[in-house]
Order: structure tokens, then sequence, then C-alpha cells
């Protein structure tokens, strides 16, 4: 003899279980972009180290880079700079630093004391073109083909897995793509 | 060949449970008396088996075996010896080999102290856990395998994630692991009584001691790991509400439903269907607990090693485990017949609205933890639920929780009247309330908070000491007198006193905390909540396998030192992550932290964190209390005879 009241956790279980299913095809940490299969935004900004000279994407049409958004005041950033400058000494890649909301002063001793990875740094003190971009969060990269589209974003700071088992292969990909 | 010699005992480990969960069931149910003496000297081979297995684990971390990849993942020749050890279960592979050795050890004891109990009973309560341990074990071999080897062989380890490397670490998953697979015990004995139908009073009196010792390992393990983030992620904070920790705080709590909804039923004979689905509710937060922090659908400070495909074989196997269960229970509850009545005013009715407090209460959390998952499966966006949800709903229901504690207990069984009751609940309330008005007047500032918790604690000292001294009506106290009385007694009434103190802590803690980050040039001094925090300045450090800085500050409080704080800054060599070191003055009343953040300057200025922490000892304390009380119950006088 069945009852309903005695079936009842059963039900609920039930629904529990056809969530927890969908959830585990959903990786928590993506949050898709708009902007992956787009063009890189334009922008010009001033250069860190010299900010008479101006940089912009359309200088590196051709070449796979990266965009690293970074900040002083950002603990992620340290987490992750010793792996760029890693990155870096392997010379695969350059990485083109978007220094977010930060002073020049504080930006260049941070450089100065934890090694500069980048090719060069673009300063965006007002966060306008990180607006542009998207950005919710530092740090956050941007991976961007020949053809000057972003074909990846990794939110958060890059750990040494994600960098030798999925960032690296996918920036061979792209630079063996015409 | 000791990495190989391991995994074959694993495998020998997982023949055992296979023998030990197939015959003694059908013994049981064919009444063949060979095949039902097969589960205990199964259960014991698979427990010597498992251990045996992970004596190996620990052997190829303490020899810097890198040719097994996951010692190479996770040590390193330059970790000293006890955080070697402690390696083991730092991630994924070990940790599920611990748990499976935990399992293991519940499967043991309960195979040794159960003489009392009809065999056929033990064969079916034993048969349970093997299969939940085949369920491991496979897990293990197939998704898992802690011993699988690499080549080329590494010549050095990637160390150990610096976060886990300190003594908390060492024993908060070991007890937090006791407690949650102790919870099978309590399973397995509401799975065999519902098999064998006879769902009496018997079972749960037989359950009881097991469900009480699992409960204090886990509020210790809970307990140990609010301390450890305390101390080590340098936040100052003690319970983040993070999925991970509510993943072992949802158990608690139904844990803590369990054991007085089987007192219930083990004294009046009620709440039987109850108690049985409790049980496996338990259980099965245990199982999804583990389903959660090992397979990364959630985000957490937790997820060291998260894996979506290892995630399926836990949900099969949650979907196996507790599908079946709640079919058993849809199929056998309807039969249960309470054997007695009891009128609104009861303990009866006072232990029902206990365990709707609590199960809400988890409930609750189950939904708050649960909610980013719904809103991703609908595709509705990304969201976290964080502690502002969970206090606003937590609190609200623990109020009249402690409330109903400082009146329950006074509480007869079956009938009794309020009127008996009122003169002693006024007055303590009475006395209460002016405790807790000076107590709040002590307090830097006046908060309605700090007056309800203080008075509630008071009340349920209160209540609980006159319901204590009523053994001795008529009678002086002597120590004839408290040698007689049983230890659950003595249980009971600590680890309610326990969860007052808990209360005074959390609140107080929560009211009067204050923190301030400020930028220290050497010589400079902060002042906060009357101490004089005065930084003079930091110098280099090497430790075995890291490097750092150590930041040297004084406190001071109207000239007196009180403390010398040193808190330490430190990059891990080989993962060249930064640590935060807090240096931390502890004390009854309050503590003292000072955590260092950045450099800043030339000069040798740092960003110091202090905070000001009052009564936040009083959470740990309040936990230990509720422990030992757990610990007294469990062991009575009657459940030790029952041997």
């Amino acid at each position: 003899m069945l009852k309903l009241k005695f079936i009842l956790p059963l039900i609920a279980f039930a629904l529990l279980v056809t969530l927890l299913f969908v959830g585990l095809s959903n990786d928590p940490r993506r949050v898709p972009s708009p902007l992956v299969g787009k063009s890189a935004p334009a922008f010009e900004l001033p250069r860190l180290q010299d900010p008479d000279v101006t940089f912009s994407p359309e200088m590196l049409k051709g070449e796979v880079w990266l965009l690293n958004i970074w900040a002083s005041w950002c603990r992620g950033c340290q987490v992750e700079h010793p792996l760029l400058n890693e990155l870096a000494k392997q010379k695969l890649v350059s990485i083109v630093g978007l220094n977010y909301k930060d002073t020049n002063a504080e930006a260049k001793a941070w450089l100065a004391k934890l090694g500069n990875p980048y090719r060069l740094v673009v300063t965006d003190q007002k966060g306008l073109v990180g607006f542009d971009y998207g950005v919710y969060g530092v740090p956050e990269t941007f991976f961007i083909d020949k053809k000057g589209i972003i074909r990846y974003k990794h939110i958060g700071p890059i750990n040494y897995k994600d960098l030798t088992e999925k960032l690296i292969p996918l920036i061979k990909a792209l630079k063996a793509e015409p | 060949m000791i990495p190989e010699f391991g995994q074959f005992a694993l495998v020998v480990a997982l023949v055992s449970a296979l023998i030990q969960s197939t015959l003694p069931f059908i013994g049981a149910a064919k009444n063949i008396p060979a095949w039902i003496s097969v589960a205990r000297p199964a259960a014991q081979a698979q427990f010597i088996s498992l251990a045996v297995s992970f004596a190996c684990l620990v052997y190829v971390f303490i020899q810097n075996d890198f040719s097994v990849l996951y010692a190479a993942q996770n040590s390193n020749t330059k970790l000293p010896i006890e955080f070697r050890i402690s390696a083991v279960w730092g991630a994924h592979e070990g940790s599920l080999l611990l748990w499976a050795l935990t399992l293991g050890t519940w499967t043991y004891a309960v195979s040794v102290f159960s003489k009392k109990i009809p065999d056929v009973m033990i064969a079916r309560v034993l048969g349970v856990m093997g299969i939940i341990s085949i369920g491991f074990i496979l897990f293990i071999l197939m998704t898992s395998n802690p011993f699988a080897r690499i080549f080329p062989v590494p010549i050095e380890g990637r160390d150990l994630n610096p976060l886990l490397q300190d003594f908390g670490l060492i024993i908060h998953p070991p007890m937090l692991y006791m407690g949650y697979v102790g919870l099978s015990v309590a399973f397995a004995f509401a799975i065999a009584a519902m098999l064998a139908g006879r769902l009496d009073a018997a079972w749960a009196r037989w359950s009881r001691p097991w469900t009480s010792i699992a409960w204090v390992f886990l509020t210790i393990g809970i307990a140990l790991g609010s301390w450890w983030a305390y101390y080590e992620l340098g936040w100052g904070g003690w319970w983040f509400w993070d999925p991970v920790e509510n993943a072992s705080f949802m158990p608690w709590l139904v844990a803590t439903a369990l054991i007085h909804s089987l007192a219930a039923t083990e004294k009046r004979g009620v709440f039987k269907a109850w108690t049985v689905l409790l049980a496996v509710f338990a259980f099965s937060l245990s199982l999804l607990g583990t389903f959660l922090v090992r397979s990364g659908v959630l985000t957490s400070v937790h997820s060291f090693a998260s894996d979506p495909e290892r995630g399926l074989f836990i949900l099969i196997f949650l979907i196996l485990v507790v599908g079946s269960s709640l079919v058993l229970y849809a199929w056998r509850a309807p039969a249960i017949k309470s054997t007695s009545k009891f009128k609104f005013i009861s303990k009866e009715t006072a232990l029902l609205l206990n365990n709707v407090l609590l199960v809400v209460a988890a409930g609750t959390i189950l939904l708050g933890t649960l909610y980013p998952l719904v809103i991703d499966a609908l595709s509705l966006g990304k969201i976290s639920v964080g502690p502002p949800y969970f206090n606003s709903v937590f609190v609200p229901i623990m109020v009249p929780l402690v409330a109903l504690m400082a009146i329950g207990v006074l509480i007869r069984w079956k009938e009794d009247n309020l009127q008996r009751m009122k003169k002693h609940l006024l007055t303590y309330f009475v006395i209460s309330l002016a405790l807790g008005l000076l107590g709040t007047w002590m307090m830097p500032s006046f908060t309605f908070s700090a007056v309800i918790a203080i008075t509630l604690a008071w009340w349920v000292v209160l209540n609980m000491s006159y319901h204590f001294m009523l053994r001795f009506k008529n009678k002086a106290v002597s120590w004839q007198g408290l040698k007689t009385i049983p230890r659950a007694i003595y249980g009971m009434h600590i680890a309610h006193i326990g969860i007052a103190v808990f209360t005074i802590g959390v609140t107080l803690t929560s009211v009067y905390s204050t923190e301030k980050d400020v930028m220290l040039t050497p010589g400079e001094s902060y002042s906060l909540a009357g101490y004089d925090f005065k930084f003079s300045g930091s110098n280099k450090i090497v430790g075995p396998n890291y490097q750092g800085e150590r930041g040297h500050v004084t406190v001071t409080q109207d000239g007196n030192v009180i403390a010398k704080l040193e808190p330490e800054k430190r990059i891990y060599t080989v993962q060249r992550s930064p640590m935060t070191e807090a240096a931390i003055d502890a004390g009854i009343t309050r503590d003292l932290f000072v955590a260092m953040g950045e450099p800043r300057g030339k000069d040798g200025g740092w960003a110091l964190r202090l905070y000001h922490k009052p009564f936040i000892r009083w959470i740990w304390l309040g936990s230990l209390i509720m422990g030992f009380g757990g610990l007294l119950a469990a062991t009575d006088k009657r459940y030790r005879k029952a041997k």
C-alpha cells in the first residue's frame, strides 16, 4: 500500500537529482562573454613607460597576442604574475598589459618589484576601455588571434594547470592558423 | 612495488566489501546462519585491507616517491614530514581513500562493538555499509587512483597547496570525515530495520550511541574547520557560508534533529517513520556534500581539486543509494504505527518542534547553496548567494530554537501543563533579562541582538541547572549523589550549555568586532578598540619551503604591553603563491588579530589588517563543550553494558 506522503521524499529527491545533472554540465566559472568571436574593440591609449606614445590593437594585426587586464591593487594579479613572467620567458606570444584604474607611479613600482612580462603596458586610468571589453573583475585575459578577433577570455587569475593544459595549447593552435 | 601493493590491497578491500554486502543479505533473508556469520569477518577483512592500502600511500609520500603521480602533484622533498603525511589527504584521490578508510573504520567498529545486537540485524547493517563501501572503492579504482604512476619520473614534486600546510588541516578532514561517514551507521541501521520490517524502538536504541559519536566528530570537525579558516585565510572570519561549509553544516543540523527524534522514538515509540527518514536524510546530505565538494558544480574557496566527470560517478551513486532508500521508505513506512499518544503540551511536542526548526534550517541552507545551480540550470545567469541571505534566514530560526531549548528541557513526556512551570520559567527569564541587560551595558554600545543573545544564553543555563538540580529534590547534593546520575543526563545538560556559550560567542563577535586596513611605516601606530598597534618594521625570513617577511607589531593598552605580534607574508617557492600567516593574541573575552597586506613605498611601510574580535573564542569553546556533552551521552553506562 503506497501513500502519497511517504512518496513525497522520493519525488523531492528526483527533482534535486535532475537539477544536479543539469548543474554538472555547466561550468560555474565559465561566464560567457559576448565578445568572444568578435573583433577586439578598438582603442588608443597612452603607454605606461612612455605616455606620449599611444598603442592601439590595430598595431598587432597579423600576430597572436594576449591582452591582460591588471592593476597594482589587485591581489589576483599578484597570484598570476609569476606565471605571466614564465610565459614571457618562453617568447611564445606577446602579452600586452592593460593597467586598469590605477596610478602610473604605483603600476611602475609594482612592475619594478615583481618583474615585467609585458611587451608594453597601456594605461586605462578611468576604466573606459575596460568597460568596452566588459571587464568586471581583474585580472582578465583576452586571447586575440591574427585577424584581431577575441577567441577566448580567461576570467580570474591564471593558474599553472590552466596555463599548461589549456592556454598554451590554445596559443599554439592560434599561432598555427593562417 | 609498494604503490602496486597498495592498489592490490584496495582490490582486496573491494572483494571483501562485495562478500560483505551479498552473502549476509541473502543469509538474513533466507535465514542461513552460516551466511549471516560471514558479515563480521568480511567487514574486518575489508577494514584491514583499506588500512594497508592507506599505509602504502602514506609510505609513498614519506619516501618522496614521485613516480606516483598523486605524490608528485601534491608533495615535495622540502615539505616538512608532518605535512608530507597530511598531504596524503590534501587533494582528491587521497581524500577519497581517507573517506573509504573512515567508512572501513566505522564498519569495523560496528562489527566489534555490537555483541548484544542480533546477528541477523548486524548482518544487514554491515551489508548496507558494504554497499556504500563498494561504491567508494570502485570510484577510487575507476576514476581517482592515487597509486597511478607517471613516466618520466619528475625529480621534484609540485608541492602541497600552501593553504593546506597547516596543523589545522592535518586533523580537520579526518575529524570531519569521521562525522560525515559515521552517519552511515545510523543510516545502515534504519535501512536494516526497514528491510527486516521491524521498525520498533529497538533499532532506535541500537543506533543512538553511534549517531551521537558521529555527531561529536562532526561538531568538532566543523569547529576545527572554522578555526582553521579564521587563522589561516587571514580574513578574520570564522564562517563564510561557503558551499563546502554548508555541505558539512547541513548534515550536522539534520544529525542534531536525528539525535532528538531518536530519543523520542526510543523512549516513547513516537515519530518512528520520521526518525527513519531523518536517518536517511542525514547520510544523504553527507553524500550530497561529497558530491558538491568533489564535482565542482559549485565554486568555492575549498574546491582545491574538482572534476565534472568524477561528479557524474558520485551523482549516479547518490541516485542508487538515496533513491533506493527512499523507495524502500515509501514501501515500508505506511505500515508503521505509533504505539503511544501524547498531549499538545509535552516533551514529544517540544522535540517535534525542535525537529521542524532544525530541518527547516537545513532546508533553507540547502536552498541557498543550490540556488545558484537552479539559476544556472534555467539559464538565467550566474549568481552567488552570500552571507546576507544565510544570516537573514538562519538567525530567525535559531532564536526560537534556543528559546525552545530552554523551555523544552523542563517539560515532561506525554502530558504536562505550563502552569506547573510558569513560576520558574518567568523567574529565570527575569533574572536572565537582567543579566542580558547588564552584559550588554558592559559592551561598547547597546544593541538588541546582544541583549537577546545574552538573555537567551542565561535562560538556557539557568533552566538546565534547575532541571539538573531537580534530581536532588528533598536530598542534599552529595558526591555520592552526583556519581549515581547517568552520564547521558550530564551529557544532555552540558551539550545544551555549550549551545549557550556558542550563541554568546557568535552574537558578540558579529556585533562588536572592529577591523581596519591601515598603512603603517616603521614606528607608526594605530589605535583600534582601545588598543594601540605599533608597527616596528619587518625582516626577511627563510623557511624550509618558503621565503617571506615577518612584521613586528607591539600592542599596548594604556601604556601596558599586551602582546607582541609577528604576522608573516610568505611566498611558497614551488607554487609561487603568496600566503598570509596572521598573528593572533587570543583571549577569553577578545582576540587581537594582525595580518600583513602588501608592502607600500620605499621606507619599509606595509598595509596591515587589524582586527579586534570580542568573544570569538566562545564559538569554538561552545562547540567543544557541545562535543564533550555528546561524548558523555554516547558513552552512557547502558550502552557500554550493551556491548
